[in-house]
């Protein structure tokens, strides 16, 4: 099987984000970039898929400036065995960035599955399995944590709201948006590592994928940190007044029940 | 004015508040509000939108619609989309929403703003503010070229307005066609629980790694149940194994905004932050005076959770009785 994987490189989960000068978006200096939670899961799942089918080959894809070759070395690291790394600005919108994964992939001789996360964890989007999908021409189920493989579909447990699931049959080819529970992702081992650094990753260019200014089509702008948050107010006592006091609290002043 | 396009979500043949919440906004703005709903048997809830200030409901009924399909979804929207031609399409960041809008976007070839926090309609257009970082900071949306506007707005985050029992809509029967589906949704497993889910629901109590055993969280569960609330964790709880993964709170779990949100035995980790920071009234219950929840707590009680949240409950039991 050609499978494929589109992960994302993202700051780390403990960063603390400042703003740029004129707040037209973050202060990117000292950021300690990771491949994002839920794409590890993609990763994870792509190797299991290849190691029950042999011959098959895992290939990561990663669309952004020159820093994301540092994940997909991550990427590589854990198994994968090829890589493509799309070139495109470091704030192309989730339209553009999609565009030129489905560009990437449909200059591969075959596709049979794409991995990829629920959602990138620092835009939070949601939007680019199911762009790569609408691109690419192929179905796309979201928030998996389940999949069931067939000869030529698969059947995906689709978490949706209140602890309930979807079961979704598609066929393939077809975009699976990985969510917790899906899988453990593996560590990469230090010969990986190695190895991993050796690796060749193929470079495309925008234009190589057909993408263009035009592509983007929305921009995040006037960026604001939480406004600080006034002192809260203690309660002290005993627990039984402290507890008369918080219903009494809720209830009179911020009147939340 | 803007002609606005709200696309309806429903479970068990009952209307989501998430989609009041958005068909309420839109009508409050003066805007020409039209609804789409999709489904099979739903002809009924077009009473209902009415009473919130829907002007106009789009029923789309067929068999392939019964159950949510991202594919039959996207190809009845779009159609509708270019029938009405509205300034601004709508929906809930929902996992129903956020799975079809991106796809309803490409269709359009318009850009989408997921995710938003804030709504304002301007002109025929619409001002959104959305969290970027898992909600370490906000980002306003600007919508390039042409077309209409798409966005998502995060449930809970513009409020439910007043139903009007004198207020209708006109219903407007709309034929789907779903296309050639290549993927199909074959049946929904129910949930076990009977609360709210934590993306939903007006408040959440939320238990850390401190509840020690999964069979502690009683404790929370009580509490929450006497609230109507959901249960939330901190990954540490997850992580132990006290909790599913669909109840973590944070920047790996879920994002909430509640209108009260109870923190019991969560440390505060920036993580855990980053998903339930934009509740409206935050309390945490914490053995230790100096543990970061308090930085963005609006009540803090430093008590052991074991003892007080027991009484919380019996107290609040007997303001809902009155
Ligand atoms: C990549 C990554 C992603 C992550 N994503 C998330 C996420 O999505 N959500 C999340 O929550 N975390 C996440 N974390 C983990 C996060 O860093 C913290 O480890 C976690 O939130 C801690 O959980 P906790 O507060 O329950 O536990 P602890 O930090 O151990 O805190 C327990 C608290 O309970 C208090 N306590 C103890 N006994 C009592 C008692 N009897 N009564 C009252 N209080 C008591 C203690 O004082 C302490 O403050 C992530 C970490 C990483 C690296
Ligand atoms: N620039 C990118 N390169 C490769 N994959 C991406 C990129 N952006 C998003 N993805 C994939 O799409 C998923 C959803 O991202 P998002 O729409 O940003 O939340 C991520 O988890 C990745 O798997």
């Amino acid at each position: 099987m050609n499978i494929y994987v589109c992960i994302k490189q993202v700051p780390d989960t403990e960063t603390k984000i400042k703003l740029n000068g004129d707040s037209s978006g973050i202060d990117t200096a000292g950021i300690k970039w990771i491949l994002s939670p839920y794409d590890e899961l993609a990763v994870e799942e792509a190797l299991r898929l290849k190691e029950k089918n042999a011959g098959s080959t895992v290939t990561v894809i990663s669309a952004g400036p020159t820093r994301v070759v540092e994940a997909i070395r991550t990427a590589l690291a854990m198994g994968c065995d090829n890589a493509i790394h799309v070139e495109i600005p470091e704030n192309a919108d989730n339209n553009y960035s999609a565009k030129a994964l489905a560009g990437a992939l449909k200059k591969e001789a075959k596709v049979d599955i794409v991995f990829a996360g629920k959602e990138a964890i620092d835009d939070g989007a949601a939007q680019t399995s199911q762009l790569v999908a609408e691109y690419f021409g192929m179905p796309c189920v979201t928030v998996v944590l389940g999949i069931e493989y067939g000869a030529s579909s698969l059947k995906c447990k689709r978490e949706v709201e209140g602890g309930a699931f979807e079961m979704v049959e598609t066929a393939l080819p077809a975009l699976v948006a990985a969510q917790k529970g899906l899988n453990e992702p593996r560590y990469a081992s230090l010969p990986n590592i190695m190895k991993a650094k050796k690796k060749e990753v193929k470079g495309l260019k925008a234009a190589d994928v057909g993408v263009s200014d035009g592509d983007q089509k929305i921009k995040y702008k006037n960026f604001q940190l939480p406004p600080p948050k006034a002192a809260g107010k203690k309660i002290a006592g005993d627990p039984a007044a402290q507890a008369k006091e918080l219903v009494r609290a809720l209830h009179e002043e911020a009147k939340v029940v | 004015m803007a002609k606005v396009l709200i696309v309806a979500e429903h479970r068990d043949g009952k209307l989501k508040k998430s989609t009041f919440e958005l068909v309420g906004a839109s009508a409050a703005a003066g805007n020409e509000t039209h609804v789409a709903l999709l489904g099979e048997g739903v002809a009924d809830l077009a009473k209902e939108l009415g009473t919130y200030g829907a002007n106009k409901v789009h029923i789309a009924q067929n068999a392939a619609l019964k159950l949510y399909s991202a594919e039959a979804y996207t190809a009845v929207l779009a159609d509708l989309a270019k029938t009405i031609s509205p300034d601004v399409i709508l929906a809930s960041h929902t996992p129903t929403g956020r799975d079809f809008m991106p796809r309803l976007a490409r269709r359009l070839e318009v850009g989408l703003a997921s995710d938003c926090v804030t709504l304002a309609f301007e002109g025929s257009g619409i001002k959104v503010r959305r969290p970027v970082y898992s909600g370490k900071a906000t980002a306003e949306v600007e919508f390039l070229g042409a077309g209409p506007r798409l966005a998502t707005i995060r449930a809970n985050a513009l409020g439910v307005g007043k139903p009007d029992a004198g207020k209708s809509a006109e219903s407007i029967t709309v034929t789907a066609n779903v296309g050639d589906l290549k993927s199909k949704t074959l049946e929904v497993v129910k949930g076990a629980s009977a609360r709210p889910d934590v993306t939903e629901a007006a408040i959440v109590v939320s238990g850390g790694r401190a509840l020690k055993s999964a069979d502690n969280f009683k404790i929370i569960e009580g509490l929450a149940d006497v609230l109507g609330a959901a249960v939330g964790a901190s990954r540490a709880a997850v992580d132990a194994g006290y909790r599913p993964h669909r109840d973590q709170v944070g920047q790996t779990g879920k994002v909430v905004s509640p209108a009260l949100y109870i923190a019991c035995g969560i440390s505060g980790a920036i993580q855990h932050l980053a998903g339930m920071r934009t509740s409206k009234t935050i309390v945490a219950i914490n053995t230790a005076p100096e543990a970061p929840i308090y930085q963005i707590a609006d009540y803090g009680v430093v008590s052991d959770l074991f003892a007080i949240v027991p009484l919380l409950t019996e107290d609040f039991k007997k303001i809902k009785e009155h």
